[in-house]
């Protein structure tokens, strides 16, 4: 039989590759392991519905694609989102430090970033305690409700 | 003219608007709630900014994250739609602070026109025709009964702030009123955070008519005739279609003249409408006004072959009102059919997914919706899903296409209002024109 670290497994043979799909069959259990992306399965006799040829392609948004990101993350991994659309500061002022650089530690309420709307400074602060992993997006740039805008190690 | 402009709606009138903008070469910006990610109008429009969560007042009601949502993409103007934000002064305030166009009437405008207790004032000092009540806010039981004394029972109580049938109140006997004025004011105060009401003379199977005007900035306004809105359940319209039955071209002229006269009166500028309420005999009067594009511009549309969603675009740019009164003559008789994601029999909302969809089309059909296959309606929004429209040279024709049209319609995996509209487009009286505002309620009965 399969167990949990099989999947695992299975799950980081195609991380990182162009496989789509995977599928093991051993001791009688079949296990498939599918890329989101890939081909939708359909039951049986049901063709997929006709969906590309009328709808246009969406346009590229950032927010839309968090949620697949944070699937992929590491175990301890937090994204920060954005709560509000705006503008991304790293730093308090054009000559100031940033708020917060790759590798710092950051206590939980500390300021990251500031958002900007409606001319209003809105300060971003930490909703966990970690190490800062990444900084997903550029300072000045305008950013979406729901944007990931940083990764925060929680734990090891 | 603009270059790019935000589109601070969903659905249907989302779409409507990309569509304007798309034909005069200027670039949109949808905005969505998280859960509105697949929606049809974000795919269409040229960029598009998630603004905030499922709840409206969050996202699609949220003033902060649309402005900003505008200053980051670099929009010249916002196109509001309908519902939402459309009749907001705030919102229409700010835009104008933040040297954002607006794309609707004037601040100003707009709020003398939406408290309908100052709009009604207004038409009264204008001596245009409103139905009998009082002059102001009703403050106790006596004043109350000393209008009824004067015009006579029934009366409808209804809320100064009011809107969807709330704070409204059916007085038919004297020693009732007492309690009934209390509960309006009582249910205008949960619904509105305003208490106010006032009494208006109850008309008996009136119908619901009302006109669609154009005015520009450059002082021309001139009405595109008139829409039967009669066919509605609790206040919400479900069948328009124009001409009337009951209209003559006297009538016309009369109402589309004083319907003008309003417009004028406030510096009225954009697309709007005048509601009437005319009686059997041919008397109308004022209802109240609305200060946007509606649901149903679209029958206008296609009676006049009229874009009011490029003219409110123009218009709002600074552009003089275009319109060939020859040209842009009604014509002809269109219908419009509102397919709501609802069970037909008892109107409770049926959000779930689209699994199969195809749309009707032949000739003197028009179909405005942000529906497709695999889409899901969702519950957190309105439930109309669609606008079915058919023109036809005369009222039967067009009754026998928007039939033909409801078979052809196919929306799998959910319930709509199409079969009600095909019980209805059968009815005898419905045929015949012979109905008024109460109409739907009685045919449910049967």
């Amino acid at each position: 039989m399969m167990n949990i670290k099989d999947v695992k497994d299975l799950i980081d043979l195609i991380s990182g590759t162009d496989i789509v799909e995977v599928e093991v069959e051993r001791g009688g259990a079949k296990i498939r392991v599918r890329r989101d992306g890939g081909a939708q399965q359909h039951a049986a006799g049901f063709p997929p519905p006709a969906l590309a040829p009328q709808v246009p392609p969406a346009v590229t948004s950032r927010a839309a694609g968090a949620a697949q990101a944070e699937a992929a993350l590491p175990v301890g991994v937090t994204i920060v989102k954005a709560p509000l659309v705006g503008r991304f500061y790293r730093s308090p002022g054009p000559d100031a430090a940033a708020f917060v650089e790759v590798g710092d530690r950051v206590r939980k309420g500390q300021v990251l970033c500031i958002i900007e709307a409606m001319k209003l400074m809105n300060q971003i602060e930490a909703e966990v305690a970690g190490v800062v992993r990444a900084v997903l997006t550029e300072d000045g740039r305008p950013v979406e409700f729901g944007e990931p805008l940083f990764e925060i190690q929680t734990a090891d | 003219m603009y270059r790019k402009i935000l589109i601070a709606n969903r659905g249907e009138i989302a779409v409507r608007v990309i569509r304007a903008c798309r034909e005069m070469g200027i670039r949109t910006v949808a905005i969505y709630s998280d859960v509105d990610a697949p929606s049809l109008h974000v795919r269409l429009a040229d960029e598009a900014v998630c603004v905030g969560p499922a709840e409206s007042a969050k996202s699609y009601l949220s003033i902060p994250a649309i402005i900003s949502a505008a200053e980051i993409t670099g929009a010249e103007a916002i196109h509001p739609g309908y519902g939402f934000l459309a009749e907001n002064v705030h919102f229409a305030e700010v835009c104008e602070s933040c040297r954002i166009g607006f794309i609707g009437p004037s601040s100003r405008a707009m709020k003398l026109m939406g408290d309908k207790n100052t709009a009604r004032d207004m038409v009264r000092r204008a001596g245009l025709p409103l139905i009998p009540g009082s002059k102001a806010i009703i403050n106790s039981e006596a004043e109350g009964l000393e209008i009824i004394r004067a015009i006579g029972l029934p009366v409808m109580i209804k809320a100064s702030a009011g809107g969807g049938g709330k704070g409204m109140r059916l007085v038919q006997i004297e020693e009732e009123f007492g309690n009934l004025f209390l509960q309006a004011r009582t249910e205008a105060q949960a619904a509105f955070g305003i208490p106010d009401v006032y009494v208006e003379k109850y008309l008996e199977d009136p119908r619901h008519i009302e006109f669609q005007i154009l005015a520009d900035s450059h002082g021309n306004a001139v009405h595109l005739g008139e829409r039967d809105c009669s066919i509605q359940r609790r206040h919400q319209k479900l069948i328009e279609e124009s001409p009337s039955t009951v209209m003559t071209p006297r009538l016309r002229r009369e109402m589309g003249r004083t319907a003008v006269r309003i417009a004028e009166r406030v510096g009225y500028t954009g697309a709007g409408t005048i509601e009437f309420l005319v009686d059997r005999k041919g008397n109308y009067y004022f209802m109240e006004m609305n200060t946007r594009i509606q649901v149903e511009h679209s029958v206008t549309e296609m009676q006049t072959s009229m874009d009011l969603v490029k003219e409110q675009i123009r218009i709002a740019a600074g552009a003089a009102l275009r319109f060939d009164p020859k040209a842009q003559a009604p014509e002809g008789h269109t219908i419009e059919c509102r397919i709501n994601a609802e069970d037909p029999e008892r109107f409770t909302p049926c959000p779930g997914t689209i699994t199969e969809y195809h749309a009707p089309g032949g000739p003197g059909i028009r179909i405005d919706s942000a529906a497709y296959a695999g889409w899901k309606v969702l519950p957190h929004y309105d439930s109309m899903i669609a606008k079915l429209l058919a023109h036809g040279n005369t009222r039967e024709e067009a009754i026998m296409r928007m039939l033909r049209a409801l078979d052809e319609y196919r929306i799998g995996g959910i319930k709509t209002t199409i079969p009600l509209h095909q019980r209805v487009l059968r009815d005898m009286d419905f045929i015949q024109g012979r109905f008024s505002t109460q109409f739907l309620d009685t045919f449910l009965r049967r």
